[in-house]
Order: structure tokens, then C-alpha cells, then sequence
């Protein structure tokens, strides 16, 4: 087993295309997604898994892109915001987020998005508590919260 | 972040050889929530991370009736509280997997990892004192089984040798007609570090109503989480009522010494443990019907 103190290659799925970059073993994978791959959507907040801006999709489950190191993605599947639309259709709740301002400064809303999609996707039909307990990984500084329930209650299973 | 090496062991071999090859600076690797951190800030600097969550041995979750439930140490929380077994057996885990850290922390967080962090204030740990758990530690001498009461040395410290992993924790199987639950006191809703934690455990004969079986254990109010033994005894033998409750959460803070700080001053902290103390063993009692 090679014990690697310089770059060593990660291979991984990063929205739907096979990746193959070489990084070192002590960058994060939000390092990697925004310098290596530059896919900057993902956001850099508190960088101690707080704040939830750095959210991504592994597996189909969300979690903090600063908490996790970029070569425990190796042979995962890797979805970040810019992997979410279908070309020039957005992804529901991108634009459940667009439809209701769910968003004032926009730092935090790539995290908020994918812990939504990740939550939604798992919980088809939540109460509003069971959102808000989903999300609460996920700060944001400007809209006090409502119209991101909102946004995202309106497209839950009635 | 400073430079280290980094390895991810198919097998337990392998990682027990990685970690004695490091010269007591390796570091496991399971969810990373805590030790990502802690590298970033330079609290931690090992010249070696070792990933253990690619070891089929660390991803066992089973539980088999006559043996108890084993949580291998790269199983995450989010796993752990969906497995039918604990939410039908064990209660408190259950619930600790499910307000440790946020849902992205939960995703990648295991128990095990919660443990071998040692912090006071660890949510997951006082569910397993009170059922007895035992970590399974592997090192270059082999394994060797430690009871959870005896793991904990210190704020972030424990018995485990810097060249030692623990593979998985055993739980076992709650007794007949019990029931287990965990309270934490945090000034908000979610995405935070208790200011005290209470974790109770009683069983009950169905017969004669007395209290066969009783665990108590507090979190965040010792330099490491600890079983409430005196209050256990008062339940122990009687017939559980509310006067019973009230006696033995009264004694909880004999087993504390907490400190006062920004979260919460002693006396605080004190009387936070005899009332979440009371709560979880309210809870208990209408969870067994009684």
C-alpha cells in the first residue's frame, strides 16, 4: 500500500463525467471542486462545517465539501450546484428558489440548494419542522429563513 | 492544512500495518468531521491519515439478538439510526443519530468516531453507557475488548494506544421490557454542543413492577462523559414512580464536576442533569406503558 505524501490521482464522477486529477492528500474536496476542477459554485464559508455554503452530493446524501478530504471521493459520485439543471431547464428547486427570492446575497444558496435537493429527494412529503430540521446544516446571514421554507415547501408532495 | 501522507487500507490488515508503520503519528480517518477540523486549525498534525471507511470489517452494522448490535467504526450516523434494529432496540442511539451535528455531518459522522474524539460532551456517548457497550480495539499486539466506562481518560483523551484503531462497538442486547432515551440541553434547536446531556436506561419487571435494570449517564458535566451510579441504585429494586424519578435525578450531580463556561455556569449544569434526568426516565416509563 502506497503511502503518499505528494499529489496521487483521484478518480471520481463529478456531475455525471468521469474526473481523473491528480491532488494532494491534504486538500479538501471543496478545494478540489473550486481550484483543481474550478467548479467555484461551491461555496467556502466557515470552513468547519457550520454554515453548510460548501454542500455537495455524494452518493446521494449531502455533506460538507470543507469536513471531507478530496480523495475520500475516490470512485464516488459527486453532484455540486452546477450539475443540477438539465441544460438550460433548471432543477426544481433552483427554481422554486428563483420563483420565490428565496435568496438575497446568494452565498449561501448552492449549500441550501443541494441540501435541499438531498433532503427532498429522500423526504418527498416533510412537514415544515422536518425541512426545517433537514436544513438546519445550512445558515444564511440575509433572508431570515422564509422564503427558503417557502421555496421549498412549494414543491414537496401535497 | 500541513502535509501528511494518506492511505485507504482495503483491509483491516492493512491498516493495523499502516498505523504501526507511522511511528504513533497516524491518524484514522472515519467520517472526518472532527478531524478534518481539528488539521485544518493545527490541533492535530499526524504525518499519516489512515481511511478505514473502504474496510468491510469497519462498515459492519448487524445485530444479532443473542449478541447485541455491532456498529462497525466507518458506519455513519445516518446509517446507524436508519437501521431497523436500533430504532426498534435501542431508542437513545437512535436519537443521537439523528441530532449529532447537522445532516451533512450525520451523513458522514460515525459513532465510533464520536468516541474515539473523546469529547465531553460527545452525544452518542451516553446512550452507550448506559447499555454497556464495549469497543473492540485492534493493534499491531492484536485485539483487545474495552468497556465504554473505561475508554475515557480525559477531555479528548482515551486509553487507545497511538498505534491502536477501534474496529467497531459491540452494544448488547437491551434487557427484556426496557427502554432507553437521551435528552440534551442546547440553547438552540439543532447544530449544537449540549450544555448537559442525560441518557437513561431503565428495565422493569412486568410482574412485580420493580426496577431490575438502571443506567444513568451525563454528558458535558466531567472531564469525560460519565455513568451516574448513585442515582442508578435508588431505582434499582423499586417500583418506579414519580417520587422514585424525582430522588434518583436529584442525585446526578454526585457524579459530576462540571466547569462553568460560556455555555453554562456549575450550578447550571447541575441542575440541568437532575431535570433532563428526570425527563428521559418520564420517558422511559411511558415508553414501557407505565
Amino acid at each position: 500500500m502506497e503511502q503518499t505524501i505528494r499529489k496521487a490521482p483521484l478518480q471520481c464522477r463529478v456531475n455525471g463525467e468521469n474526473v481523473e486529477v491528480l491532488v494532494k492528500p491534504w486538500q479538501t474536496l471543496l478545494e478540489v471542486l473550486r481550484d483543481e476542477l474550478r467548479l467555484t459554485g461551491t461555496k467556502e464559508g466557515c470552513s468547519n462545517g457550520n454554515c453548510g455554503a460548501c454542500t455537495v452530493i455524494i452518493d446521494g446524501q449531502a455533506v460538507d465539501s470543507c469536513l471531507t478530504l478530496g480523495l475520500e471521493a475516490d470512485g464516488h459520485e459527486v453532484t455540486t450546484i452546477e450539475g443540477l439543471a438539465d441544460g438550460a431547464e433548471l432543477h426544481p428547486v433552483q427554481r422554486a428558489f428563483m420563483e420565490h427570492g428565496a435568496l438575497q446575497c446568494g452565498f449561501c444558496t448552492p449549500g441550501f440548494i443541494m441540501s435541499a435537493k438531498a433532503f427532498l429527494d429522500k423526504h418527498p412529503n416533510p412537514t415544515e419542522t422536518e425541512l426545517r430540521t433537514g436544513i438546519a446544516g445550512n445558515l444564511c446571514r440575509c433572508t431570515g429563513y422564509d422564503k427558503i421554507i417557502k421555496a421549498i415547501m412549494s414543491i414537496t408532495e401535497k | 492544512m500541513r502535509p501528511f501522507a494518506f492511505v485507504s487500507p482495503r483491509t483491516l490488515d492493512e491498516a493495523v500495518q499502516a498505523m504501526a508503520g507511522a511511528g504513533g503519528n497516524a491518524r484514522a480517518l472515519a467520517g472526518g468531521s472532527d478531524l478534518v477540523d481539528q488539521m485544518r486549525v493545527g490541533r492535530r498534525t499526524p504525518s499519516l491519515v489512515v481511511d478505514i471507511k473502504n474496510i468491510p470489517d469497519m462498515q459492519r452494522l448487524e445485530y444479532i439478538p443473542e449478541d447485541g448490535l455491532h456498529i462497525g467504526a466507518g458506519v455513519s450516523c445516518t446509517r446507524t439510526g436508519e437501521y431497523a434494529p436500533v430504532v426498534e432496540h435501542y431508542p437513545s442511539i437512535k436519537e443521537v443519530c439523528g441530532l449529532i451535528g447537522s445532516t451533512q455531518i450525520q451523513n458522514r459522522a460515525s459513532i465510533a468516531g464520536n468516541v474515539c474524539n473523546s469529547a465531553p460532551s460527545g452525544d452518542t456517548i451516553p446512550p452507550l453507557l448506559t447499555y454497556d457497550a464495549r469497543c473492540i480495539v485492534v493493534g499491531p499486539n492484536g485485539r483487545r475488548e474495552v468497556p465504554i466506562a473505561e475508554f475515557f481518560a480525559g477531555p479528548g483523551q482515551n486509553v487507545m494506544a497511538a498505534d491502536e484503531l477501534l474496529l467497531e462497538i459491540v452494544v448488547p442486547p437491551p434487557p427484556a421490557n426496557s427502554s432507553g432515551r437521551y435528552l440534551r440541553f442546547i440553547p438552540r434547536e439543532e447544530m449544537d454542543i449540549a450544555v448537559a446531556g442525560a441518557a437513561s436506561m431503565i428495565a422493569v419487571d412486568p410482574a412485580s413492577k420493580r426496577c431490575t435494570t438502571a443506567r444513568i449517564a451525563l454528558a458535558s458535566v466531567a472531564p469525560t462523559p460519565v455513568r451516574a451510579r448513585d442515582a442508578e441504585a435508588v431505582l434499582e429494586g423499586q417500583v418506579v414512580n414519580a417520587d422514585v424519578i424525582k430522588a434518583a435525578s436529584d442525585l446526578t450531580p454526585n457524579a459530576t464536576s462540571p466547569i462553568s463556561d460560556v455555555r453554562g455556569s456549575v450550578e447550571y449544569r447541575k441542575e440541568l442533569c437532575k431535570v433532563l434526568t428526570q425527563r428521559t426516565l418520564e420517558h422511559c416509563l411511558a415508553d414501557l406503558g407505565m
